[in-house]
């Protein structure tokens, strides 16, 4: 069978899961900018599979599609490092303030672009928001079917492919025709480490911004070696319209937004007075950490 | 006015906690809304399932029944979904936050081209002046959820697409019947009319499923039981907690050794380490072993008799008492709040 055509769409998110000190503002919220930035964990879940049908099937190409600032061009080189082929960056003013649907609607033309792709994986869900939404969104733009909940792509052929499903309550096994969009668990294996060789080959790859102070040495590295280049994209290289994208291509608007105040560790002892355990009880619900 | 419709999820004939949990929550804001309340369920073998969810306060009952419509799968019921939302147009449309719902949602909410909230911790109708255009809006479901890793609450509203869609998590909303004698109006589809042959080509072969299984790791909320609780017995109290908060029960290693709860349940070095933004321990005097496995809560309500229990120190709120008084005072005064 002929190699497939994968692309694997991955997002870079801040480190929510680790809050340190130096994150938090004096009024005890988070202060997001000074959270660390990384490779959303289940789209690196997403990547292992995608490199596990390039092992198994020569003649596969990996892409990594990511939209964001210039600096997200940091994720590609990432998956570089562990054996993806090429990359593409979405980046433009147009695109901010984007919710889940502008943001499908943006990589849905960006795929379509890119033509004759086999196979679309990405991670169930980014860390940031936790919606779980582009997936399936990504799907229904490009009129494909879907499998989320992935743990394994057990087999693929040039059909067909094969998966196990980890749901709440049990497994499902099953089986559907490509081009097809898979989203991926963190229960799936983890994505392997960077490849030292990889690592020199692609330690210079960066996006046409990036290389905009580079000296004339480098320009000719890049004519000569041209998988150093990691394509960028804005508005006009995706042909979509521009109303269907950032804050107007977006239904849902953020009315409020409350910061979760962490206090200082300061132990309040309550008697077992039913004043005392109403109040309680009330603050909990108030502050949403009861439903 | 357009109504609310919530999509019912059944397994084996019956409709999931998470869906009959949305249509109290439904029923509430469709009555402040003045409009109906509206059930979707899609299935096979669906006869006479109208009875479990009219005592709800259901109003009308669509059902679509074919044997290819169970288990779920993705585009028979997404397909059949968009097309009774664009008959029908829903101001509301409320799905579980689950391995269904959160397959579905998002591909009903592109087609339609409406906002969709995943995972709201609480629904509520609301106003919206939006200052730019110069536009009140009345009426807006205010999808509140928290984001950026639980740091932040975020108050999501679509002012002007149609469905307003949310998912919520089993467990988060209560389940509560509405009346018992309360009768609506069943309405079968003509299931060719939505569904189209080529829906089919995403095929189960094979599928493993469980009763719901303890998760102490992914609960977002933990009751959790120690020595001091006492006895298996006891252990109700902490079970009753647990069931009224959406919560999981949870115990120390010196509880599980004696007995009186089982291991799947153990949180500590020799079980499970836990995160939840909730932990609420009973009679546990927080050896480091026990400790190492839930420090990392990000609110900890300790309760015991002892004032010098050494989880005092780690806990946010230490209430000084008898479990058996405490916890009922707990539970009504949890209710009383969230009526």
């Amino acid at each position: 069978m002929k190699g497939l055509k994968i692309i694997v769409l991955a997002k870079q998110v801040p480190d929510t899961r680790n809050v340190g000190k130096d994150a938090m503002k004096a009024d005890g919220t988070v202060n997001r900018a000074a959270l660390p930035a990384i490779f959303n964990p289940e789209d690196l879940n997403a990547l292992e599979q995608a490199l596990r049908i390039k092992d198994k099937v020569p003649g596969t190409t990996v892409t990594l599609l990511t939209m964001g600032p210039g600096r997200a061009a940091e994720i590609i080189r990432e998956g570089l490092y562990r054996g993806a082929d090429s990359g593409y960056l979405l980046t433009d003013r147009a695109f901010a303030g984007a919710d889940t649907l502008a943001t499908s609607y943006a990589i849905s033309c960006a795929i379509k672009k890119m033509g004759n792709i086999d196979l679309i994986i990405s991670g169930r869900q980014a860390i940031d928001g936790d919606t779980a939404q582009v997936g399936p969104q990504v799907a229904e733009k490009l009129n494909l079917p879907q499998v989320t909940y992935t743990e394994e792509i057990t087999d693929v052929s040039a059909k067909k492919i094969t998966i196990k499903r980890r749901l709440e309550r049990g497994v499902e096994f099953v089986e559907g025709p490509l081009p097809m969009v898979v989203t991926v668990n963190s229960s799936a294996p983890s994505c392997r480490p960077r490849n030292a060789r990889l690592l020199m080959k692609y330690k210079h790859a960066s996006t046409i911004t990036e290389r905009q102070d580079d000296s004339e040495d480098y320009i000719t590295m890049y004519t000569q070696r041209p998988y150093l280049n990691i394509e960028e994209w804005g508005v006009q290289d995706i042909d979509a319209d521009v109303i269907d994208l950032g804050l107007s291509g977006s239904p849902t608007k953020v009315k409020k937004i409350e910061n979760i105040v962490f206090q200082a560790k300061e132990t309040r002892y309550l008697s077992n007075s039913e004043a005392d355990i109403n109040e309680l009880m009330k603050e909990l619900v108030e502050n949403h950490t009861l439903g | 006015m357009n109504s609310l419709f919530v999509y019912c999820e059944i397994e084996d004939g019956i409709i999931a906690d998470v869906s009959l949990e949305l249509l109290t929550k439904g029923k509430k804001l469709a009555q402040q809304l003045k409009c109906k309340l509206e059930a979707l369920v899609i299935g096979s073998n669906l006869k006479g399932v109208e009875a479990q969810l009219f005592p709800y306060g259901v109003d009308v009952v669509h059902i679509a029944d074919d044997k290819r419509l169970a288990p779920y799968t993705t585009l028979p019921h997404s397909n059949l979904t968009i097309k009774l939302f664009e008959e029908e147009k829903p101001q509301i449309a409320l799905m579980g936050a689950s391995s269904i719902g959160r397959d579905l949602g998002p591909r009903v909410s592109s087609a339609l081209k409406s906002g969709l909230t995943a995972d709201c911790t609480s629904l509520e109708i609301g106003e919206h002046f939006d200052k730019k255009n110069d536009k009140n809006y009345e009426n807006l479901l205010y999808q509140i959820r928290p984001a950026f890793g639980g740091n932040i609450v975020a108050t999501i509203i679509n002012p002007d697409c149609r469905p307003q869609m949310a998912t919520v998590r089993e467990g988060v909303m209560k389940k509560e019947i509405f009346d018992t004698a309360y009768k609506g109006e069943v309405r079968h589809l003509d299931v060719s009319k939505y569904v189209s042959d080529s829906d089919f080509i995403v095929k189960i072969k094979e599928r493993k499923m469980e009763k719901s299984k303890v998760n102490v790791k992914n609960a977002s909320i933990i009751v959790a039981g120690g020595y001091g609780v006492g006895s298996r017995e006891n252990f109700n109290l902490l079970f009753e907690l647990a069931d009224v908060l959406g919560a999981e029960v949870g115990a120390s290693r010196a509880a599980v050794d004696a007995g009186f709860a089982d291991h799947d349940r153990q949180i500590g070095q020799t079980g499970v380490t836990v995160r939840p933004k909730l932990y609420i321990a009973c009679g546990i005097s927080g050896q480091i072993q026990h400790t190492a496995g839930m420090e990392e809560s990000s609110l900890v309500i300790s309760i015991n008799n002892d004032p010098k229990a050494p989880i005092n120190k780690i806990a946010d709120y230490v209430i000084e008492g008898d479990l058996s008084e405490i916890i009922p005072k707990m539970i009504k005064s949890y209710r009383q709040n969230t009526k």
